[in-house]
């Protein structure tokens, strides 16, 4: 750029000899902050630095030759009749084309054609908006440097003073320094109108969650409070989503079932009812997952032996809730026996009572203790030991 | 009737009763049992030819009698389906050994040969056979069902948009635009390497219908959103923004400060 050529030579660009080096390395005695650089004088900080005031002004091409400016003209009306030529064609694209009209466009494959021509249409009408308003700006409009001084913000002692006064004058007026009583219960009154928005902002909270974190489905019909009533029977475990139930015999080695309790979705062809409120919460705390191992594939651990018992011939339930963040654990790799969470990779090892084998998560998945009935359905025996899902303040 | 009834305290009379009888019952159990679903039934000639083939192509990691080797599964009990998935989605032969066999390129083997092989493996113990066409191609089936199932038992490994995903180890479930009905059939219903198994009292037949009708809506819909970055979610779409979205910044932001015209 030009102005680096005109503007005046300030210390670094200054010439000096090598007499100035020989100067300095004599005098030296410990190494100081200017060493192994370019010198100025003898190398000690300046008492203060002279304003070196604006560069000075580039004129710019437009504002030189005519031509130049008409050229410049030119550009931001072409600008501004594109952003208009945009706008056309979003508002002709809207009355041509049906939502549902598709068209194939090379790299991005069969597209919604609407979809297409509003965002070529928008993104033309705005960028050549911005576009041509700062061409403009930066051709055409005024660009001379003005410097605005600031000056303090803090008003002379004399108003201060005077605020002060009349401040006082008007207390002494309205009495409130010779009668304490007023001053005290003003007081009062005005420090507890805060209390009323404390109070509702608290009380707006919601009730305490008690323990429904801790309980699921599984402990019991949901009684619509968040609490349950205990099964009479224990409930079948279903599939998820045709609430089918599932014989243990169905289950063969190396299947997956994403299963929850009986009740919680309709079948029809069975005539059960599902829950008529709350079902993406019930089921966002009972979802289980029910896989089907070699049992001689279990580890001979006390935690691999602790699974076997508490499945049936193989066949285990555990909760589907990863124990780090929440995510449905779904990733079942049959050959390795290795349960994965697709949001943060934390492995659960099924042989050996899903221990935690790599990734975030702390705890084992909740194993659900299943047992068939005497038609052959799996039927959860006993609801989860503990809460499922991740950690929270009052789990106990 | 009389020289029957003068005989009927004959010796003999008592095991051609039981024989009589015998055959009878085994005759109507042969006939109204449930078969297990054989699309065709093999002929010797066939299982003697897959055979042949067998011990040629694949015997190397299998085995010379299909029970296994160090580097590759037994295969007595996998059924037909296994072997006419493996083999008609160019899977098998395997070219290299690897953490999971990809799919290939082009299927090596035509039709009968991989029938044949697909006999011989029935034939070695009792497995999966390969799905009637009533139930693989989707026609019929409701793929808004087909969208439920898919959501709950395929997505977490497949994809919510069919674009597969990474497992462990270099392992990945394969991505499921392009793939023939039966050989999604047949997935689900032999649990190909890390899959699990989804059999037909777990996912029924009509809903594994249901399920390929909702693939095949879903490729046949296309992308109305434009470029999909390969359906793979949160990471190419962020890498885009990071890189081009920011990029376009940094440069508009530069030519904005940049001084004169």
């Amino acid at each position: 750029m030009s102005s680096d050529t005109d503007a005046t030579p300030r210390g670094g660009s200054t010439a000096y000899g090598a007499d100035d080096f020989a100067a300095e390395e004599s005098s030296a005695t410990a190494v100081r902050l200017d060493d192994g650089h370019h010198v100025v004088g003898d190398g000690a900080l300046p008492a203060h630095f002279e304003n070196p005031g604006l560069p000075p002004h580039v004129e710019r091409m437009a504002d030189t030759s005519e031509k130049a400016a008409k050229r410049a003209e030119r550009q931001v009306a072409g600008l501004f009749t594109l952003s208009i030529l945009g706008t056309i064609l979003f508002l002709v694209a809207y009355f041509a084309f049906d939502t549902a009209h598709r068209s194939w466009v090379p790299g991005l494959g069969n597209v919604s054609t609407t979809n297409l021509l509003f965002g070529i249409g928008l993104g033309l009408a705005l960028l050549g908006i911005g576009l041509g308003a700062v061409h403009w700006a930066k051709t055409l409009m005024p660009d001379a440097e003005v410097v605005e001084e600031r000056h303090p913000l803090r008003s002379s002692d004399a108003a201060r003073e005077d605020f002060v006064g009349i401040m006082r004058d008007g207390g002494e007026k309205a009495q409130l320094f010779r009668r304490p009583l007023i001053k005290a219960t003003l007081g009062g009154a005005l420090g507890l109108f805060s209390l009323p928005l404390l109070v509702q902002l608290v009380g707006s909270l919601g009730p305490l969650p008690k323990n429904h974190l801790s309980l699921t489905m599984w402990n019991g019909e949901p009684d619509g409070h968040g609490g349950y009533t205990p099964y009479d029977k224990r409930p079948r475990l279903v599939t998820d989503p045709e609430a089918m139930p599932i014989k243990a015999e169905h289950v063969t080695i190396g299947s997956v079932y994403h299963v929850l309790p009986e009740g919680l979705l309709t079948n029809e062809e069975l005539g059960v009812e599902g829950l008529e409120h709350g079902q993406l919460e019930e089921k966002g705390k009972a979802v289980v997952l029910l896989l089907r191992l070699d049992p001689k594939d279990f580890k001979p651990t006390e935690r691999g032996q602790k699974a076997l018992s508490w499945g049936y011939q193989g066949i285990v339930a555990y909760s589907k809730i990863c124990t780090h963040v929440g995510c449905p654990v779904g990733l079942y790799e049959r050959t390795t026996h290795h349960l994965l969470c697709p949001c943060h990779q934390s492995t659960f090892d099924v042989t050996d009572d899903c221990h935690v084998i790599f990734g975030p998560a702390k705890r084992p998945l909740p194993q659900l203790k299943i047992d068939v009935d005497d038609e052959g359905y799996l039927i959860a025996a006993e609801p989860f030991h503990e809460a499922v899902g991740p950690s929270f303040w009052e789990r106990g | 009737m009389n020289a029957l009834a003068a005989r009927r305290r004959h010796p003999a009379a008592i095991f051609l009763l039981l024989l009589l009888g015998l055959i009878l019952t085994g005759g109507a159990y042969a006939a109204l049992a449930p078969k297990p679903a054989i699309a065709a039934e093999a002929s010797a000639g066939q299982v003697k030819e897959g055979q042949e083939l067998f011990k040629t192509n694949c015997a190397t990691c299998h085995g010379a009698n299909a029970l296994g080797t160090n580097v590759g599964p037994n295969l007595a009990g996998v059924g037909a389906a296994a072997v006419d998935f493996q083999m008609g989605t160019g899977r098998m032969p395997m070219a290299e050994p690897g953490v999971q066999a990809p799919r290939g390129k082009e299927v090596q083997f035509s039709e009968e040969q991989i029938a044949a092989i697909g006999a011989f493996v029935a034939s070695l113990a009792p497995g999966p056979a390969v799905p009637a066409e009533e139930y693989t191609t989707g026609a019929g089936g409701d793929p808004g069902k087909g969208g439920e199932i898919f959501r709950t038992n395929c997505s977490m490994c497949h994809n919510s948009a069919g674009a597969g995903g990474a497992l462990t180890r270099g392992k990945y479930a394969p991505k499921l635009t392009g793939v023939e009905g039966k050989h999604i059939y047949e997935a689900l219903l032999t649990g190909p390497q890390s899959m699990p198994v989804f059999n037909d009292d777990n996912i029924s037949p009509e809903s594994k219908n249901d399920l390929i009708a909702y693939l095949k809506a879903m490729e046949a819909e296309g992308n109305p959103g434009g470029m999909a970055l390969g359906s793979l979610g949160p990471v190419p779409e962020g890498l885009v923004a990071w890189v081009f979205g920011l990029g376009v910044l940094v440069g508009a932001a530069y030519w904005l400060g940049q001084k004169g015209a």
